[in-house]
């Protein structure tokens, strides 16, 4: 890249620009992926709650959008927030479980049909069951009648159309987890007598916990990200989540609310953010597996 | 040889399994069937036939593995397998069906349905030639029974009940009281007289047939009740319905879905029929469909790949900036810049709607001054559409960085002193070595972001909902709207024209298109390989 500076420029010179353009590049980089981050807060902080007038550095900077934000029952914010962290505990708890289960099964069964019942998993998981929102419409409703709090409208519904998907690549990160936890170990388990659900809990289950931790989180993620089906599902004020909360509130009216949709911003992302910092590495390692975050 | 081996292990364990695990099992399943068996018989007597299936296509299923050796391992996998079904394959099947369905509006209900919802209810109803309008007055029985004081055209009254004939009656005499100037009771004993307000307001009132059918007398506006009958009557023999009052015969036209006159008519609402590929056949030759079908399709592909190519490169630069080891700070550098990443993409993507408010967003008012433009993301179809990549690009940067940063170092150092030796600069370094060998291990995650963004129903849908709107299309189409969110236009577009046969027969292409994809990243990784040979 520097080539053309080979002649004029002795080595530490040539050191010493090519460290002043890598540390002036990464303070751009650095304004460019903090910059929304630190806007909003600052919005948040700004009591005139405007988008028009709003600078960053905010003068009177006081708490009132958060008393806003917590204060006003048309927006129910504290219930939105425990309501997205309720669904998105259980989900990803529960995905956690059952795709455990079924990875443990691919990782150490060897069965007629094993490949293609693996691949037709990753597959049929592929479609987005949001689109097919009309079945989902009809089959909640229809339980509903029998088994209330899995209706339609209800926390319960909504998870388990979120664990509908909880097979898939899910699985197939923690297979290949599993899949390097040495045999032997299992192998001389056996031998001491124990039957693999005993070799499962306390033998693989305590080896395979990072992978684990990575797929909760990701679903954990996931599912508090998720708009779709929560918009679809969910239409109780009372009820909603984070998500279609944070949304309605802005819609029609971002420029008179924007400071209050800062506040609600401002917490909504802190948790994860912290999350995200501080577990970064066991998180990268199931990224460049080929997870994706929703 | 390897199947041979750990099957027989597990099946000596499974004999040597104690007595009172299998008796746990067999009960635990006993307990699922009892209740799958209470639910089905109560989802029976309703008639949910859907439920019905799906409940005993899962309990079965749980049996047959819980009780056969040979399906040992799928008892693991029973729980996702079961929500998957329900809540995956169930959609799935369900979508295909209705892809080649008219399901849409004035299409919603079976035939059957369709029928009874024409021929029943008050709006059914006519007054029959020669037939008797009255002005009635509402009286409420102690017990919340209601009564109606007629008084027909000719200036009669009469006293009606349900369930008994109509009674001739005078005000003044027996249990009616003193008449008002209209001649009826000012009351009755027993009663109480309501006034219109209270009988506007009374949600049974119109539905009760006061008198002996055929006779009946109902209430029909807030002035006149009547004797009313039927005006559309189905007539199985001919599969048609006919209008009592105009004496058109409507028959079923089973390949449309409507009741259709000779005349052309059609009544309201439809059915659902199946449609063969018509949905599909529309897609291909319908110009008013096609045109913008083909433009969201070209949009969606060229988003996806935009967003792939951009977030790759600027992750890869950035990657490459601080690959070399001797750079101080890099772990924090990597923890700022991956907070992009980290915060929930739907805030985002509304902070930055917020940001990029032609008006008052503070980028807007920031290129405004600096470079006196200010783009209208939301308005103008190539702003908005660069802007939704913009978006994408910020919010996806950071995986790109990462995963480039772990295939870098992946990389071994020999390969770049061998090109040293031979001369080779930089920029022919990262050329003939860097990107084959990163693109090598990165390809199977670029194709699945691929993917992913072919499907990014968030950034389209929060950033402007796919808008701005075409001009002059079929339904509502926006210049920025990929294939998912057309799809979601189309099945949940506020105010009429929902259309579930056609958005669900272009699910199905998508489904089709993001499966191959699947699939052939699949290939390319040889993960399938690995999984038959992998122990």
């Amino acid at each position: 890249m520097f080539e053309h500076l080979n002649g004029t420029l002795s080595r530490t010179q040539r050191r010493r620009l090519l460290d002043l353009t890598r540390w002036t590049i990464t303070v751009l980089l650095v304004v460019y992926a903090l910059f929304p981050a630190a806007w909003v807060f600052s919005a948040s902080l700004d009591p005139r709650n405007s988008l028009a007038q709003q600078s960053l550095i905010p003068p009177n900077a006081s708490l009132e959008n958060y008393r806003q934000l917590v204060a006003n029952p048309v927006q129910p914010f504290g219930r939105w927030m425990l309501n997205s962290i309720k669904i998105s505990v259980i989900t990803s708890v529960l995905a956690v479980l059952i795709s455990a289960l079924a990875a443990y099964a691919f990782s150490r069964f060897r069965f007629a049909g094993r490949r293609s019942l693996l691949l037709t998993i990753l597959l049929i998981q592929v479609f987005p069951n949001f689109l097919a929102i009309v079945a989902i419409f009809l089959l909640l409703q229809q339980v509903g009648m029998y088994i209330p709090s899995l209706g339609l409208g209800t926390h319960g519904g909504l998870i388990l159309a979120y664990l509908g998907g909880a097979l898939g690549i899910n699985t197939w990160l923690m297979k290949g987890f599993f899949d390097a936890v040495p045999r032997d170990l299992d192998e001389s388990a056996r031998i001491d007598g124990a039957n693999d659900r005993q070799i499962f809990v306390h033998i693989i289950f305590p080896l395979v916990r990072p992978i684990l931790a990575v797929v909760g989180i990701l679903t954990f993620i996931g599912t508090y990200s998720d708009y779709v089906l929560a918009s679809i599902i969910i239409k109780d004020r009372d009820a909603m989540t984070l998500a279609v909360g944070l949304y309605q509130l802005i819609s029609g009216q971002f420029t008179q609310k924007w400071g209050v949709f800062a506040a609600g911003a401002t917490i909504g992302a802190i948790p994860i953010v912290l999350v995200y910092l501080v577990l970064q590495d066991y998180i990268i390692g199931g990224l460049t597996r080929g997870a994706i975050k929703g | 040889m390897i199947r041979v081996g750990t099957g027989l292990k597990r099946q000596q364990v499974s004999a040597s399994l104690s007595l009172s695990e299998v008796a746990f099992r067999l009960m635990a399943l006993a307990l699922v069937d009892a209740v799958a068996i209470w639910l089905v018989i109560r989802m029976v007597t309703d008639g949910v036939w859907l439920l019905v299936t799906l409940v005993t296509i899962i309990t079965v299923g749980l049996n047959v593995v819980f009780l056969r050796e040979e399906f040992y391992p799928l008892r693991w996998m029973s729980p996702g397998l079961a929500l998957m079904i329900l809540m995956v394959v169930y959609p799935l099947v369900f979508t295909v069906y209705t892809a080649f369905t008219n399901y849409s509006d004035g299409h919603l209900l079976t035939k059957q349905q369709t029928i009874k919802r024409i021929t029943t209810g008050l709006q059914n109803m006519y007054v029959p030639e020669g037939g008797t309008a009255y002005r009635w007055v509402a009286f409420e029985a102690e017990d919340g029974t209601l009564a109606l004081w007629l008084t027909d055209a000719e200036g009669n009254h009469y006293f009606a009940r349900p369930g008994e004939p109509l009674r001739p009656a005078r005000a003044g005499e027996g249990i009616f009281g003193p008449p008002d100037e209209q001649g009826v009771p000012t009351a009755i004993e027993g009663y109480t007289r309501l006034n219109r307000i209270q009988a506007a307001a009374n949600r049974e009132l119109p539905s009760i047939q006061f008198g002996l059918p055929p006779n009946a007398v109902q209430v029909r506006t807030p002035s006149e009740a009547a004797v009313l009958r039927p005006r559309f009557v189905y007539d199985p023999q001919q599969d048609a319905i006919v209008d009592q009052k105009e004496g058109k015969i409507y028959v079923a036209d089973d390949a449309n879905g409507f009741f259709v006159s000779a005349d052309g008519e059609t009544l309201t609402p439809g059915y659902i029929v199946t449609v063969g590929w018509r949905n599909f056949s529309r897609l291909f030759n319908s110009p008013a469909i096609r045109g913008p079908v083909i433009r969201v399709f070209i949009w969606t592909v060229v988003f996806a790949a935009a967003s792939v190519v951009t977030t790759f490169a600027l992750g890869l630069f950035i990657a490459l900036l601080y690959n070399d080891p001797a750079v101080r700070g890099r772990k924090l550098i990597r923890s700022l810049l991956i907070v992009p990443y980290a915060i929930p993409a739907f805030i985002s993507i509304l902070v930055w709607r917020g940001m990029m408010n032609p008006q008052f967003g503070v980028l807007n008012r920031a290129l405004d001054t600096w470079l006196n433009i200010s783009p209208p993301w939301f308005s103008d179809p190539m702003w908005a559409r660069l802007g939704v990549i913009l978006v994408n690009l910020w919010l996806g940067f950071p995986y790109m960085m990462l995963v480039c940063s772990g295939a870098l170092q992946a990389i071994p150092d020999d390969i770049y002193e061998a090109a040293e030796i031979d001369g080779a600069g930089a920029w022919k370094k990262f050329r003939l070595i860097t990107l084959p060998l990163l693109l090598v291990s990165v390809g199977p995650l670029l194709i699945s972001s691929f993917a992913f963004n072919f499907n990014n129903f968030n950034v389209i849908y929060l950033f402007n909902q796919g808008n701005p709107p075409m001009r002059g299309t079929l339904t509502p189409v926006g210049h920025t709207d990929i294939l998912v969110t057309y799809v979601y236009r189309l099945a949940f577009a506020s105010g009429g024209g929902k259309d579930y046969g056609y958005a669900a027969a272009i699910t199905i292409i998508i489904f089709l298109i993001v499966a191959t994809i699947t699939l052939f990243n699949f290939r390319y990784t040889r993960m399938w390989e690995e999984v038959s040979e992998h122990v």
